[in-house]
Formats: structure tokens, sequence, C-alpha cells
């Protein structure tokens, strides 16, 4: 198994290395420096302030090749500052933004975390609900509800929920953020509820498709025969063999935790990294925009490694050479 | 050429497409079938999606000249391209502000409209008739699925079937790109590619075309890996068939049924991640999603502006209800596991 994890790293680092090839290919060689130059200072700044924005930010150097320096080019640059964690500063602002990643972080967790484990036990318990009463007119509800919530725009759930629970129920704050413990929950319950309704649909649908596919195997049929009760099957064999289906879809959704919900973050001013994001999109600011890439990419392959791993923890017969 | 003329040429190119698709699927008994079998189970839906196919061709022809500015219009109007669903609308219906559904004052201060009772669904800020924008949304949303899945599946099948069947190198490099991009988050890449590419419709279209063709890829390849190993194929190989010729008659034609499928689960997603992106200042210009953004200052205000969002909103969710009650159907009528169940 360590001989697995390590080569599993290995061509993890080599998918890294390509998602900055493409990273430095849209931003450097698509995008010239000169664009971006044009887009954060304005259509109509003289060349001189140009000149002297690419050179406050670095990206005065030739792209690909040096002649007196062969290491002195962007590309270098690129490689060399991102897989050190060093993103430079911003585009927009000049701020850094290593220390940016690191304030946003906890907000971002903050909302994340709470959402991610409500979903994942609530969309659990409904898809092993509805999945019991197959072929009932509960599951055939079920799942036109599904589909309908599935219809909706995450757009209209958010500005729905402000306008129903913030605005006319005056339940929550409509949006904003305070990181004490006395008075985050407030803030935090609204996004909360969206991010859950508008979740809620396709994992369900998905955990039943699951759990009904596993029901109708033969083990099924003998815990029955041997004098099992519906609930303690689909509680105690159901459930535990569709752990693998189930870990198949967690754990990768794990590093969205870290890179935050964009819409729910800035819809309800919360300070994290998904809020910079759309900063930086309305902002032009292409350094963190390679940064939340690299991180988000980062992340994720890391969670594919820990993702074949804990299919060796749920199911024993599972082997990785 | 004028961007009208394209129009109009795409649109008769489509009508021919889908005249020759029809006539493929009559010829075709198993495809016959599953037409047949898939209109008995979903009629309400087709017809629905049916409908905004209809609004969308028809928003789609369009000509310069015809009609009257009248009264109080811009006679600048007359010389810009028109579609038959302008037509459907007088020159001159715009309002100076917001009115409500079928008012005859405008909605704050009360001073008379140009056009009392005319506006089924209001007007915006602007006092443009929120009917006739909504009617043009549906252009923008059939758009965004529609092309982004004209990228998306040419691109999947060459991509797919060449790493299942050639292998070897081939399929190294195809599944280092394809690893490449899935690991980065779809919403992040879509935004890189957009601030990289620069804002505008066909933009847009190609970054969701570039973020999504690897889930299909991947399942293209893995039934091409299947179907080339079966007795069928390696027969037509013994009598000599050609590669060209044995990938286009024996593997493609086995892998259109995952075509259809894609492509019809595939177009409410896109429909539902363009409002993201109209939220995030980086959409198409004139969609359903900028239309509900817009909405959000207005159910700020006092009293509320409602029509707009709720216009929108249902246009975009009777769509979406649509497709996915297709898709479903579509699924279940042509994948063969689920085909083995039923029977």
């Amino acid at each position: 198994m360590f001989a697995f994890v390590v080569r599993r790293a290995a061509y993890g680092f080599l998918t890294l290395l390509g998602v900055l090839l493409l990273l430095f290919a849209l931003f450097f060689l698509y995008a010239s420096p000169h664009e971006m130059a044009r887009r954060a200072v304005g259509e109509k700044a003289p060349p001189e302030v140009l000149e002297q924005w690419i050179a406050n930010h670095g990206y005065d150097k030739p792209k690909l090749w040096n002649p007196e320096h062969p290491l002195d080019t962007l590309l270098v640059d690129h490689f060399r500052r991102t897989l050190s964690f060093d993103f430079g500063r911003s585009d927009a602002d000049g701020t850094p933004i290593t220390q940016r990643l690191r304030e946003g972080m906890g907000p971002s967790l903050a909302l994340a975390i709470p959402s991610f484990v409500l979903g994942l036990l609530f969309s659990v318990a409904l898809g092993l609900f509805v999945a019991y009463f197959r072929e009932t007119y509960i599951d055939r509800m079920g799942v036109v509800l599904c589909v309908l919530t599935m219809s909706i725009s995450t757009l209209l759930y958010i500005i729905g929920g402000q306008f129903l629970l913030g605005k006319l129920l005056r339940w929550f704050p409509i949006s904003g953020f305070d990181a004490s413990p006395s008075v985050i929950v407030r803030f935090l319950m609204l996004p909360l509820l969206v991010s859950l309704a508008d979740g809620v649909g396709g994992s369900v649908r998905f955990y039943r498709t699951v759990f009904i596919e596993e029901g109708s195997r033969d083990y099924v049929r003998t815990a029955r025969a041997k004098g099992c009760g519906d609930l303690r099957v689909m509680t105690h064999h159901v459930l535990r063999n569709a752990l693998i289906p189930i870990l198949t879809r967690v754990v990768v959704a794990i590093p969205f935790l870290f890179t935050g919900s964009l819409l729910l973050e800035s819809f309800f001013g919360i300070p994290g990294l998904g809020s910079m994001t759309v900063d930086a999109i309305h902002g032009n600011d292409f350094a963190t925009l390679r940064a939340m890439v690299f991180i988000g990419s980062l992340l994720f392959i890391g969670a594919q490694i820990a993702t074949d791993v804990s299919y060796t923890l749920v199911d024993p017969r599972v082997r990785l050479e | 050429m004028e961007a009208h003329v394209v129009s109009n040429l795409v649109v008769a190119l489509l009508l021919a497409g889908a005249a020759a698709l029809a006539i493929g699927v009559r010829r075709n008994d198993l495809w016959r079938a599953s037409a047949v079998e898939l209109a008995r189970r979903r009629p309400i839906a087709l017809g629905v999606v049916g409908v905004y196919l209809a609004v969308a061709l028809l928003d789609s022809v369009s000509w310069v000249g015809g009609g009257d500015a009248g009264a109080g219009g811009n006679a600048l109007d007359l010389h810009r391209p028109r579609s038959l669903i302008d037509r459907a609308f007088p020159l001159d219906l715009d309002e100076k502000s917001y009115s409500a559904p079928l008012a005859s004052v405008e909605f704050y201060g009360g001073a008379p409209l140009d056009h009392p009772g005319r506006h089924l669904l209001g007007t915006d800020i602007l006092g443009r008739d929120v009917l006739h924008l909504t009617l043009e949304g549906t252009r923008v949303a059939l758009l965004v699925g529609g092309f982004t899945s004209l990228i998306v599946i040419p691109l999947a099948l060459l991509v797919g079937v060449s790493a299942g069947y050639f292998g070897r190198r081939i399929d190294d490099v195809a599944f280092f790109v394809m690893s490449t991009l899935a690991s980065i988050p779809n919403l992040l890449l879509l935004i890189a590619l957009i601030m990289a590419m620069g804002r505008g419709a066909v933009q847009v279209c190609v970054a969701m075309g570039v973020t999504s063709w690897v889930g299909f890829c991947r399942i293209v390849r893995g039934e091409t890996l299947k179907l080339r190993e079966l007795d069928y194929v390696q027969a037509a190989r013994a009598l000599g068939v050609s590669e060209p010729r044995l990938i286009w008659r024996h593997i493609l034609p086995n892998l259109m049924h995952l075509v259809v499928i894609t492509f019809v689960l595939l177009f409410s997603g896109l429909v539902l991640f363009e409002a993201i992106l109209s939220y995030l200042g980086i959409g198409i210009d004139g969609s359903w999603g900028q239309m509900i953004d817009q909405a959000r200052d207005e159910l700020a205000r006092d009293p509320i502006i409602w029509w707009n969002l709720a216009a929108a909103s249902s246009a975009l969710f009777a769509l979406i209800l649509a497709v996915n009650f297709v898709g479903d159907a579509v699924r279940d009528v042509l994948d063969p596991r689920t085909l083995r169940e039923r029977q």
C-alpha cells in the first residue's frame, strides 16, 4: 500500500505540473502581461503607467527563454514560486496573497464544515428513507421532489432565502459575519439552510440509486432469510456495503471546503476564500486567481489519493497494489 | 458577414440537421422504438421543450426593415435587424421605468404609462417589456446548452475513441490531459478560462466546453475499450475492414446512445451554470441569469419589484425541469442496464 501511495503521489505531482503549465499558458501566453496590465490600470492609461505596472509585478521578464540567464524567465518563476507557496502580491491591491489565504481559511471552514457534515448526514438519511420505501408512492414523491429542487437555480435559493427568512420573517440577519462564538451561529444559519436546500436533491437521488442497487444483492436476501428486520438490513447491511460509492462522492468534495463556496460567501458577506475569488474576478486580479486554482487542484489531487486509501478502511477486500 | 445573417444561416443548418436526424431515427428500428417510447412516457415535458425550441428559433430568424417606429419609437430601431419575436412587439413599447404587470401607471411616482395594460409581465428599470426580455432569454439559454454540447461531444468522442481504440501513447497523453483538467475544481477552471479569454457568449461556451468534456470522454474511452474486444469487432477486423471504417461503422454507432444521454443530462447543468456565471459578472448578456442577478437589488426596494425575478426564474425553472424529466426518461429508454432491469 505504501508503494501505491508513493506512485499515486508521483502521478499527482505530475498532474500538478500540468495544472501549472495550463495556468502559464492561459495567463502568460494566451492573455499576455500587457493585456493584464491594460485591464488592471484601464484602457486609456499612458504607456509609461502600463510599463510601470508590468515591472512592479515582475511580469517584465522574457516569457520562455532568456539567452543571458536561462533560469530568469517568467515560466521558471511561475513554477518555482507557486510550488514553494510564494504567491506574491495581488494584482489588484498589492496585498500579499499568502497572508490573505491564511486569513480567509477560517471563515470559509466555519461555513463549509457544518454545511458539509449536515448535508451528508441529512442526504444519506433521506436517501435511506426513500430507498426503504422503494416502489411506493413515498419513493415516487421523493424522486419527483428531488428533480424539482434540482431544477431551481442556486441564485434563486439564495435570493429567496435572504428575502423570505431574512427580510420578511426577520429570523436571521440577511448577511454579515462575526467570528466571536456567541453570534457566529446567527450569521451562519441562513447560508447553511440555503446550501442544504440547494444540494440535497441531487445527493438524495444519488444515494437512493446506490441503496436500491445494493438492496437487490444476494446477501440482502440472505440477511432477510435469517430473520433480520427491514430496518436492520438497511442500516447494518446495505449502508455498510454502500460506503464505497458514498466515499467516492464525499472525499472528492472535501477540497471544496477550503476553496469555499463562491456564491454563498459573497452573497452572505463571509470574508472567506470564496469571497476572495469573487473579488479577484471583479478586480481582474490574476495572481490571486492563479493561487486559488493551484490550491484547489492541490487539495483535489490529495483528496483523490485519500479516497483510494479510504477504500481499504471500509472494505477489507480492497487491496491496493 | 453580419451577425443576423450568420444567425439565419445557422438556423437553416440546424433545421436541416434536425430533419436529417429525424429521417435517420425513422429508418432505424431500434431508434424509432426508443423515440416512440420516449414520446409515450414524457409527452408534456417534450412539449414544453418543444415550445422553448420554437421560441428560440423564432428569435433567431431576423432581418432589417419593415414595421413602423410609431409615435414614441426610435427611428434608428428600423435599421437594426429584428427577429420574429421582436416583431411581435411594437417598436415603441418601452416605458420610462418600472411598471407592474398590466398596470396603467408607473410603479414609483404613478405617472401614466404610454401603453397602459399592454405589459403582461410589467417593465424593468429601463422600461423594457419583461415578457419580451424573458422570451429573448430563451435563445441565450438554448445557445449555452446547445453550442457547448456541440463543442463537448465531438471533442470527447474524438479523444475518447482514439484513446480507447489505439491505446498506448495516445491513451497515456489523453489520460494525462484529462486528469490534469479534472483535478482543477470546475468553477475555478471556468473562471480562469473566461478571465484569460475575455468575456462574451462564445468565450463562455468554449470555457464550459473545456470544463465539461472530460467526464463524457472517460465514459467513451471505457466503452471503446470494451467494444474493441467484442467478437463482432474482432470478426470485422479479421475480414479486413479498414480501421477508420471499423470505428465509423462498428464502434461509433454503439456509442450513440451515450451521446444522447449525455447531451440531455449535460444540458440542464450548463444552463444552470450560466446563471451562476452571470452573478459573478462573467455570464452572457441577455440571459435569465442576468435578469435574476439584477433582481437582487429589486427585492431590497420598498415596495419590492417581483415580476422581473418571477418571470426569469420561472422560465428557467420550467425549462430545466422539463429537460430533467426528459433526461431521466431518455436514460431509462436508452441505457441497456436499465433495459435489462425492466424486462
